[in-house]
């Protein structure tokens, strides 16, 4: 039974991993009064980053290559929803189609049909001494990949950096009232424009840590709607990013339950436990946003 | 044209150029003969009368429906992304009656089977509908969850419940033939799912133009707030009843597929009808006429694009590019879309 735990604690942490990353990076884009739906590609453009950097950089050049990518394709989505102030919602939505053809077509004229057989350098777990021999929480917590670790430190630096300093304040006042911010002496666009830089880093961490961390080779679509539930983890989270972190959490939870149960010889439709996350998704949503307040100037683009 | 929209359409017609070179200049790069690969991509869709028929609009017919599924919901400011959610689940249950009642005369068991899709269509839209208006849920999100929960639904039941007698293939067994749609000859494989989800456009059209339903719909997509303080409308209930038949409409293009093309029920039917279907609906300027022509557009993309990776060996996948290209464009564009987001 404690090494069912421990392994259900392991994979909760393991699958909220990318999901903290992604979702960290959309807080700071929503506090500015941006959706980015197409975070969805951020992460799947850098899952591909991360397999074509590793293949030739080792895993720095992997995670480095994905943060590019990521960073790349927000850009093109802030092209459109900063620049051209287009509707955030459409424009998010074909970035992400865009990223599901490009990185489709990249990889299958790169790789070839079959996308051969492929050896990267993974990311494998280092222990913690003295935490990692906690009682069950130990290894799940601290014998993780360095990428976890990262999690850990990001989550108090996002939540001082946005409520502790100007900077972080003026992020905050764009998402409220774009204008008002602009009249205060905040380059409301400047900030916009960092934020989904931020964003799409984040996201392609994310992606990274799927292909370093994680599966070891990229597969199409591997970002499986990730990008998706990101989105609904700031939700969860009420836009602070350290609620953002224990939503993370939840959700890793909700993923690994499957192991927890096949351990406690459940035999269930393998299809309920692919799909409890997105129904977790949904009924957090219904069980939550009515309470929590989203930035007023979230993906309204009449108002700056 | 002021100078400003002429700008935009530049920037509009530039990035197009920019995302088909770009793509064209990867497939070269990479290999492949661009000209064997465009007169693929030619013949393949328009190249022969069979062609057109029995590959563009066989094709087009489900983009018709799930453009107008998007169309109609937009049209109101409802951002229904879950067009692929509610045909999957539109054509799971369609194949539920189609194999239920199977020795039913086909007169019965057609509009049967074509109702209770887009029935089942609506009601997966609903839970999206409730969500958003009990619980102030962005449609967007919950619609692209329940995509992925038909998706795995629809993977339970050709493994589980509905799964072929012999119980070896991840499918349904083969509907009957008094379920499949007639088709327009013994020499094509066009069928009446066509000639329906065209009347559909021309009838929602209509209906979107010419009576006080439609003009409500059109108001409260225009400006929520002005519907309902200048208008009296009751908004909330407009957008639900946008939100529902949007879902009809892709659960029944989800029956049809099944009843036309497929007659039987397996994982990926829909090879993202319900993405391609925002680029439908947008390049239609969510005109439900206009879904036709841009449905038939984007049947003879992907119709051409099958033909490229059979003949040419380019990977399909390269039309969501080009897709989503035609939305960026659009998008930049076309000021007007500054309208279409949420209100929540």
């Amino acid at each position: 039974m404690s090494s069912a735990a421990t392994a259900f604690v392991e994979a909760t942490v393991r699958t909220a991993t990318p999901l903290a990353l992604a979702a960290l990076g959309e807080v700071v884009v929503e506090r500015a009064g941006v959706l980015n739906i197409s975070l969805e590609g951020v992460i799947l453009f850098g899952a591909f980053g991360a397999l074509v950097g590793a293949s030739s950089g080792g895993l720095a050049g992997g995670y480095l290559a994905a943060i590019g990518c990521g960073v790349a394709v927000a850009l093109v989505f802030a092209v459109f929803a900063v620049a051209f102030r287009a509707d955030q919602i459409i424009a998010g939505t074909a970035v992400t189609l865009l990223s599901v053809g490009l990185t489709g077509t990249l990889y299958r004229t790169v790789y070839g049909a079959g996308g051969a057989a492929l050896s990267i350098p993974t990311n494998g777990p280092k222990a913690i001494p003295l935490l990692s021999s906690l009682p069950i929480v130990g290894l799940g917590f601290f014998y993780q990949p360095i990428v976890t670790y990262a999690v850990y430190a990001i989550v108090p630096i996002v939540w001082w950096w946005m409520y502790r300093t100007h900077a972080g304040l003026a992020l905050r006042a764009i998402g409220e009232a774009p204008s008002a911010a602009f009249a205060a002496g905040v380059r409301v666009d400047r900030v916009r424009w960092l934020a989904i830089a931020f964003g799409g880093g984040m996201g392609g961490l994310a992606g990274a840590t799927l292909v370093l961390a994680q599966a070891g080779t990229f597969a199409e679509g591997m970002s499986a709607g990730r990008g998706f539930i990101a989105i609904a983890i700031v939700v969860v989270g009420r836009w602070n990013p350290l609620g953002v972190g224990l939503a993370a959490l939840l959700f890793g939870a909700a993923s690994a339950l499957q192991f927890l149960l096949q351990a406690l010889g459940l035999s269930l439709p393998y299809q309920l436990f692919l799909g409890l996350p997105y129904v977790l998704t949904l009924a957090a949503l219904a069980g939550l946003t009515g309470r929590a307040r989203a930035p007023s100037a979230l993906a309204k683009v009449d108002d700056w | 044209m002021t100078a400003e929209r002429l700008r935009s359409r530049w920037i509009a017609g530039g990035l197009v150029a920019a995302i088909v070179g770009g793509v064209a200049a990867l497939l070269r790069a990479s290999g492949f003969e661009l000209g064997a690969a465009v007169d693929a991509l030619l013949q393949g869709s328009v190249g022969s009368w069979y062609a057109l028929g029995s590959g563009t609009l066989v094709r087009a017919t489900p983009l018709i429906l799930t453009g107008l599924a998007v169309a109609v919901a937009f049209r109101a400011g409802v951002f229904n992304i879950g067009a692929e959610g509610q045909f999957l689940v539109g054509a799971a249950a369609g194949t539920a009656v189609a194999l239920s009642f199977h020795a039913m005369p086909a007169p019965l068991l057609i509009p049967a089977i074509l109702i209770v899709g887009a029935v089942a269509g609506a009601a997966w839209a609903w839970v999206a509908a409730v969500l958003r208006a009990r619980f102030h849920v962005l449609e967007v999100i919950s619609t692209i969850m329940l995509n992925f929960i038909a998706a795995y639904l629809v993977s339970y039941l050709v493994r589980g419940p509905l799964q072929e007698p012999t119980h070896i293939y991840p499918q349904t067994a083969a509907i009957s033939i008094a379920a499949r749609l007639p088709r327009f000859g013994a020499t094509t494989r066009l069928h009446i799912g066509f000639a329906i989800a065209v009347s559909a456009s021309l009838a929602t059209w209509w209906l979107i133009r010419q009576t006080a339903g439609g003009f409500r719909l059109r108001a409260v997509g225009a400006n929520p707030d002005a519907a309902r303080v200048a208008g009296q409308i009751d908004v909330e209930r407009v957008m639900m009843r946008a939100f529902l038949a949007s879902g009809a409409f892709a659960g029944m293009a989800g029956a049809i597929e099944v009843c036309g093309v497929t007659y039987a029920l397996y994982e990926n039917i829909s090879p993202g009808y319900g993405y391609t279907a925002i680029a439908v609906a947008l390049l239609a300027r969510l005109n439900a006429a206009a879904v036709i022509v841009t449905g038939v557009l984007f049947g003879a993309l992907e119709a051409g694009a099958n033909a490229m990776q059979r003949d040419a060996g380019v990977p399909s996948v390269v039309v969501s590019v080009v897709e989503a290209g035609i939305i960026l464009a659009l998008v930049a564009a076309d000021r007007g879309a500054r309208r279409m987001r949420t209100t929540s």
